[in-house]
């Protein structure tokens, strides 16, 4: 258990190398080789695969050839990015040095300038039909996309381009999913999602704003360890993250389905922790893992309804942006998708057909006989009558 | 004044033998129970220990056995002479039901291998309830049996004995009105004990009062029922006269009922539930008819001196102890958690055979035994 790697060695040379390499790289973050696996483990069961996928991941995360990435900002806060530095397992250090080859983050490089494109045209030069294109923020494309340029290039040109020749494309955050807070009405720069731009291409969606990173690190892993993108939903999200409502999984549910509410911010049911369904909670219509598995690491409670604000529907395309804060969300599943589990479980042993026949049997006949006294009495009495 | 004389004719007659065949039945079943335990007769569980057994030949059966504890009330408390030809048969019906309220609680009681320690003082709990119901039916059967030695006596013609237990007679009667009068108020006290499991329909602090009222009711039912039923299948002279005399009586018994019943149930504030459509609350008027009933029918002295409008009147009575009974006991009564109990076709099936060791008794007691009087 304690080294997995190891064990699964005699398999192929090319561990012999990772051996080699392993100690090297991981000298350079402080990280133990225990809890660099541990971490491969969580991140598998993270996306719902088996815990024993945890050293294929490791292997793949430790290769040698890192896969190289390529991350390019348009229309966009750099939230996602920032999101993405906050995280602790793995620390970006370890992402960027140990994990992928990040071979151009204009948030992250040092370089300015023609340096920097020129590191941008070397990086994709080098790695051309092999690296990972990730796209932060959404490209205009009116007027020919000059509302966002870089080294004077349309952005959207630049997408396109660079597509071209990626093996994979990630649109982080919901922006470059679907254009994000710029692509609501009246949508001056015509901000358009990334899929959108790329149509025909399979183009892998993170929405969310920001969105969990660790969605994003788990697509990632799960593309380096078995060579192919997870399963996707319609709008090319992982159905690992995005394949149940927020209100499902929500911890407040029991609330709601009590009919419990929170009437406004600060009165004693929103104090109470109570279902923030009336205070415009997008919860029942936004596709999201943000209850499951929280954000930033920091305990339970750590993801928007928790600490007491309503779901706005971040990663959800016409809820979030489109839909007011404090517009009540149409509930798609008015009740809970399975059945509850029952409080009491029925015991004992109720009415059979025979016992019911026995005593319906038994009725009738009392009844018979009582019927049948009661006329012999009224016929007695009438003979007493002419009598007297 | 006539004397009481056996009504003769052959024991073994069609209605005997369909009894017997219902007893060999039961018997069978009964051995399935003492060898094979509860469970594999009943469907007694966890959340209703008590069943079909308890509630209707234990709590219904002594209520329907109190005919000899009414007639006593009336003969010798109220010393009204004239209603003594009534209190023999009487007797011998509490005798029966009694007797087989014991036995069926034999039956009833999971490790009936402890019974006796519930005649030890040294283990007896003085605060139970049940230990006084248990020891007061005990007690009673017993002197039923006394009551209605005399009988046997004349039978075999012990006049010598039948002097000396004369003698003492006074006490068997005393303990004959104060046993009952203790137990069938208990019977309520018990459920008293079931808190809230039981609807508040049902549920006061004066289900005792209205337990012994019932009980007292039903007694007199019992009487009258038997003996038209009797008059009229035997060609008795019937004894219309005294039953509707009686009759008169009851009907105030039941108006007193039916005023503390629902007066109970309002100042408690509960008739609300009476409307709710569930099984309660129809149970509850269903019961309350039944009393409500004879209540109208005999009303009328005319009504009252016809046998027809007399047993019918009575029928409902008992009918109506019956229900209040068993809503007491079984349908208004929810241990909660899930639990449900129906009677199983075994456990129905073992009361049956009950019920026809008491009418085989019957019919040999009132052929053989001068019980009746005869014109």
């Amino acid at each position: 258990m304690c080294c997995p790697v190891r064990a699964q060695q005699p398999r192929g040379g090319d561990m012999d190398v990772q051996k080699n390499c392993m100690p090297d790289r991981q000298k350079l973050t402080g990280v133990s080789r225990r809890d660099f696996i541990k971490f491969c483990g969580v991140m598998a069961v993270g996306m719902g695969l088996p815990v024993g996928m945890g050293p294929r991941i490791a292997a793949a995360a430790t290769a040698p050839q890192r896969p190289p990435v390529i991350w390019i900002h348009g229309q966009e806060c750099t939230g996602c990015s920032e999101s993405l530095l906050r995280t602790s397992h793995p620390t970006l250090e370890r992402l960027i040095l140990d994990l992928i080859s990040l071979d151009y983050h204009e948030t992250l490089e040092a370089g300015a300038g023609r340096q920097a494109e020129a590191a941008f045209d070397q990086a994709v030069k080098k790695s051309a039909g092999r690296f990972i294109l990730v796209v932060e923020g959404s490209a205009p494309v009116k007027d020919g996309g000059i509302y966002c340029k870089i080294a004077g290039k349309p952005f959207v040109d630049i997408v396109t381009e660079t597509a071209a020749k990626a093996a994979a494309i990630i649109a982080i955050g919901s922006c470059a999913s679907w254009g994000g807070v710029q692509s609501s009405a009246p949508n001056p720069t015509g901000a358009t999602g990334i899929p959108e731009v790329l149509k025909g291409k399979t183009v892998v969606t993170i929405p969310g704003c920001p969105p969990n990173p660790y969605n994003f690190l788990s697509t990632v892993l799960y593309f380096l360890t078995f060579k192919k993108l997870p399963d996707l939903d319609d709008l090319g999200r992982p159905k690992f993250a995005y394949g149940r409502l927020i209100h499902e999984n929500c911890m407040r549910r029991p609330h709601f389905d009590a009919g419990r509410f929170a009437e406004q911010f600060g009165d004693e049911g929103h104090r109470k922790g109570y279902c923030l369904y009336k205070l415009g909670c997008k919860g029942p219509m936004t596709y999201a893992n943000c209850p499951v598995i929280l954000f930033n690491d920091v305990g339970s409670g750590a993801w928007p309804v928790g600490t007491g604000h309503p779901c706005f529907g971040c990663t959800e395309e016409g809820v979030g942006f489109t839909i007011p804060q404090f517009t009540e969300a149409d509930v798609e599943i008015v009740t809970p998708a399975a059945a509850h589990a029952p409080i009491t479980v029925e015991k004992g042993r109720g009415m059979s057909k025979g016992s019911a026949a026995l005593l319906g049997g038994l009725a009738g006949a009392a009844i018979g006989a009582g019927v049948m006294v009661t006329k012999q009495l009224g016929k007695a009495e009438s003979a007493d009558e002419k009598e007297e | 004044m006539r004397a009481a004389r056996p009504l003769g004719g052959r024991v073994v007659s069609r209605t005997f033998l369909a009894a017997l065949v219902i007893v060999l039945v039961a018997l069978y079943f009964l051995a399935k129970r003492f060898m094979f335990g509860l469970g594999a007769v009943t469907n007694l569980n966890d959340g209703y220990p008590w069943g079909l057994w308890i509630a209707y030949d234990v709590v219904t059966g002594t209520a329907i056995g109190c005919g000899g504890y009414s007639m006593a009330l009336l003969v010798y408390v109220f010393n009204k002479g004239r209603y003594h030809p009534l209190v023999r048969p009487a007797v011998m019906t509490s005798m029966f039901g009694y007797t087989l309220a014991g036995v069926a609680v034999f039956f009833d009681i999971g490790r009936y291998w402890h019974i006796y320690n519930l005649f030890l003082p040294w283990y007896a709990n003085p605060d139970s309830v049940l230990l006084e119901v248990a020891l007061c039916i005990a007690l009673y059967s017993l002197v039923l049996w006394i009551e209605f030695a005399p009988t046997f006596l004349a039978h075999w013609h012990a006049s010598r004995w039948r002097t000396r237990l004369d003698r003492a007679m006074f006490v068997f009667i005393a303990l004959g009105i104060l046993l009952p009068t203790m137990h069938q108020s208990s019977l309520g006290t018990m459920m008293i004990a079931a808190g809230q499991k039981l609807s508040p329909l049902w549920q006061t602090a004066w289900l005792p009062l209205l337990f012994l009222m019932t009980a007292v009711i039903m007694g007199y039912a019992a009487v009258v029922f038997e003996s038209t039923l009797l008059a009229n299948r035997y060609g008795l002279p019937g004894e219309n006269r005294i039953l509707g005399k009686l009759s008169g009586g009851v009907v105030w018994l039941v108006a007193g009922y039916l005023v503390v019943r629902f007066a109970d149930v309002i100042l408690r504030g509960q008739l609300g539930l009476a409307f709710k459509g569930d099984l309660a609350a129809n149970m509850f008027w269903i019961e309350n008819a039944l009393f409500l009933l004879p209540l109208v029918m005999l009303a009328g002295k005319s009504g009252r001196g016809r046998p027809r409008v007399l047993f019918l009147a009575a029928a409902s009575l008992l009918l109506a102890g019956g229900v209040y009974r068993f809503d007491c006991y079984l349908i208004g009564f929810n241990p909660g958690n899930g639990w449900h109990y129906f009677p199983a076709v075994p456990e129905i099936v073992i009361t049956l055979g009950l019920i026809s060791v008491e009418l085989m008794a019957y019919l040999w007691f009132v052929k053989r035994l001068p019980v009746y009087r005869e014109a």
